[in-house]
């Protein structure tokens, strides 16, 4: 062997108490090994939850905001302070006014995947005496399909046949239930200013939300437009959506330049449920950080029992020219190399776990649980497993170098 | 006879214990050794022998005065240049011989050597080699440090302490714990270092049969060097 000395001593330090490397290596394995598994957990349940709402919301959506009565004379005396009694919202319509140059400049966008209109009308589903109100959207089906991914939900028929068919419609499952409607039946709808139609119901989804299965219907653009009594160039909302989700706030704050709407990001849009995500990312990293930290006084723990048992060693290595700086780095090397041993039966741990749990039925749209393997979470696991091995093992290190042999000699 | 030269100077040390109350354990302690010159300082328990050879051996820093080693002044230089001084200038042989107790004889010789890194690895063990067979162990080089005999033991510790060719070695009760035939050995080695090999040897020493074999005798008493040739 061509060791360095420094490595040489290290090295044989942990040779010859096998056990003990071990034990210590091993501590860091289970840190390690449960920090990824959780991370990946949290991560997994993430983008599982991000998916289901995806497939109802857009990641922006731009729209009229009602607007406050103002004062018709403006405020030119800022020592007075102008004042309306009872203050209406002075929306006429909802209508986007030329919506086609709002959505050609949207797709000109740099990351803007998919550009789609929607008209949203209240309404009523009627199927004999049975009535229950709802939401259609309008769309054009091929669309809302890229956007949405609607057909991954159908339980019967197909989204496509919803082009060939001028008055079809999908709607949840909860509706079909309550209504005891089967697929190809027709159903009545009665929307909120009057117009009654007669629908042919061409598919029939389920979403992880039964609010949304009970409410929920996709018609064709044109249809919306007729039970609204408008015309075809009448659009209520623009939908978009970007390749990275989690830069919508940044995009629609880009976007608030380019249009007098309102543009609303998901995460604004679904304030509680990022709240929630916050909350699981604390807890976890809070429990991983604590086994993670159990770990490393176990690796304190030994490297500190190692130098105790060697303050003859270390005297002597100091008197015959080691200096402080060289003690230090045996023992810092005698952790890394724990620390290294650790992480590295941590990672495979961690995979192991992973693949486990992956394989677990849980039913539901999903139907496997929502974990996967994540690079850069294996990445972080083994730089923070390295980095809390280096500090367990700096601190007795410079113990160790601060010894004083001559102490240990006269005794 | 050729003009000695000073190998290691003292100019007026002075040391303090603060535990448990202030004590003056060296007093002005001036003098000089000789290069070549195997020196033993005798004196009865606690005149301070050992408190001055560590001082000597640049691992007390904590006293008055001025120390010079080969010309070079010792007193004031950091930790880490001590350390390099102490791997290329001084070898240590202690009472309770202090080998690692993981490592082989051979490796345990090696050891100041490697560090030193001024010869490859090879040429390191060649010379770690030469040592043992110096001191007539060769045969247990490649055995565990714990698994020799005290004498055999302190026979590799020599060998550690020579692996640098160090212009001194110091010693704290060299034959202390070893029995007459070890002790004759290890008297022999050393005088044949001092006068073939021309290194300074500087031993503290109870044992009065050793001392008389040493070219000269310092003798301490009550922290202060009170014969500087004491004849035995």
């Amino acid at each position: 062997m061509k060791l360095n000395v420094n490595s040489d001593i290290a090295l044989t330090h942990l040779l010859t108490r096998k056990k003990q490397t071990l034990i210590a290596a091993m501590g860091v394995t289970v840190g390690i090994g449960i920090f990824i598994f959780m991370i990946s957990l949290v991560v997994g349940f993430n983008r599982y939850s991000d998916e289901a709402l995806f497939k109802a919301a857009p990641h922006l959506r731009i729209y009229k905001d009602d607007i406050l009565s103002q004062p018709l004379i403006p405020q030119s005396n800022s020592g007075y302070t102008a004042v309306i009694v009872n203050p209406k919202i002075t929306n006429l319509s909802n209508a986007l006014i030329n919506p086609e140059k709002i959505m050609a400049d949207l797709i000109k966008q740099e990351d803007v995947v998919t550009v789609a209109p929607q008209v949203s009308v209240n309404l009523f589903y009627n199927n004999g005496t049975s009535q229950i109100n709802g939401i259609a959207s309008g769309v054009n089906i091929l669309e809302a399909n890229a956007m949405f991914n609607i057909q991954s939900t159908m339980l019967a028929g197909d989204v496509r046949n919803l082009v060939a068919t001028p008055n079809g419609i999908l709607i949840g499952v909860g509706i079909a239930k309550k209504l005891n409607i089967q697929l190809h039946d027709n159903i009545n709808v009665t929307s909120s200013v009057g117009v009654v139609k007669v629908m042919k119901v061409e598919g029939i989804f389920k979403t992880s939300n039964s609010n949304i299965d009970l409410t929920k219907s996709y018609v064709n653009l044109a249809v919306s437009q007729q039970l609204l009594h408008q015309s075809s160039s009448y659009v209520t909302d623009i939908l978009v959506n970007i390749k990275d989700p989690n830069e919508a706030p940044v995009f629609s704050k880009r976007l608030k330049t380019l249009t007098i709407y309102k543009v609303e990001d998901w995460q604004a849009a679904n304030e509680q449920t990022m709240s929630s995500k916050k909350t699981r990312g604390v807890m976890f990293g809070a429990i991983s950080l604590a086994i993670l930290l159990v770990a490393a006084f176990g690796i304190y723990n030994i490297i500190n029992m190692t130098i105790k048992e060697k303050l003859n060693d270390i005297a002597i290595l100091k008197a015959t020219g080691f200096s402080g700086k060289d003690v230090i780095n045996i023992f810092i090397k005698e952790t890394l190399i724990m620390g290294f041993i650790g992480t590295l039966i941590g990672l495979l741990l961690a995979a192991g776990l992973i693949k486990v749990v992956s394989g677990i039925y849980i039913g539901g749209d999903r139907e496997y649980f929502p974990i996967g393997f994540e690079l850069s979470i294996f990445i972080a696991g083994a730089i923070i497993g390295m980095l809390v091995t280096l500090g367990a093992g700096y601190i007795p290190a410079l113990n160790a170098a601060k010894i004083d042999p001559i102490e240990i000699f006269r005794k | 006879m050729m003009e000695k030269q000073v190998i290691l100077k003292t100019n007026r040390i002075a040391k303090y214990f603060y535990e448990p109350v202030k004590f003056k354990a060296l007093n002005d302690i001036s003098f000089e050794v000789f290069e070549s010159e195997f020196v033993t300082m005798i004196g009865k328990s606690g005149c301070g022998k050992s408190t001055l050879l560590y001082i000597l051996s640049t691992m007390d820093t904590a006293y008055e005065g001025e120390l010079f080693i080969a010309g070079q002044k010792i007193t004031g230089q950091k930790q880490d240049q001590l350390a390099a001084i102490r791997n290329q200038n001084i070898g240590f042989v202690f009472q309770f011989h202090y080998l690692l107790p993981e490592f082989s004889c051979l490796k345990n010789v090696m050891i100041p050597a490697l560090k030193l890194g001024k010869y490859s690895y090879e040429e390191v063990e060649e010379q770690a080699y030469q040592k043992l067979e110096l001191l007539g162990i060769k045969d247990q080089a490649l055995k565990p440090a714990a698994k020799l005999s005290g004498g055999q033991q302190q026979r590799v510790a020599i060998a550690r302490a020579l692996i640098n060719s160090p212009k001194i070695i110091m010693c704290d009760e060299p034959t202390g714990n070893l029995d007459s035939k070890n002790t004759e050995i290890v008297l022999e080695t050393f005088q044949q270092l001092s006068k073939e090999f021309g290194q300074t040897i500087i031993a503290v020493t109870h044992d009065n049969d050793f001392a008389s074999k040493s070219d000269r005798n310092i003798e301490m008493g009550d922290g202060k060097i009170i014969n500087h040739d004491k004849k035995i």
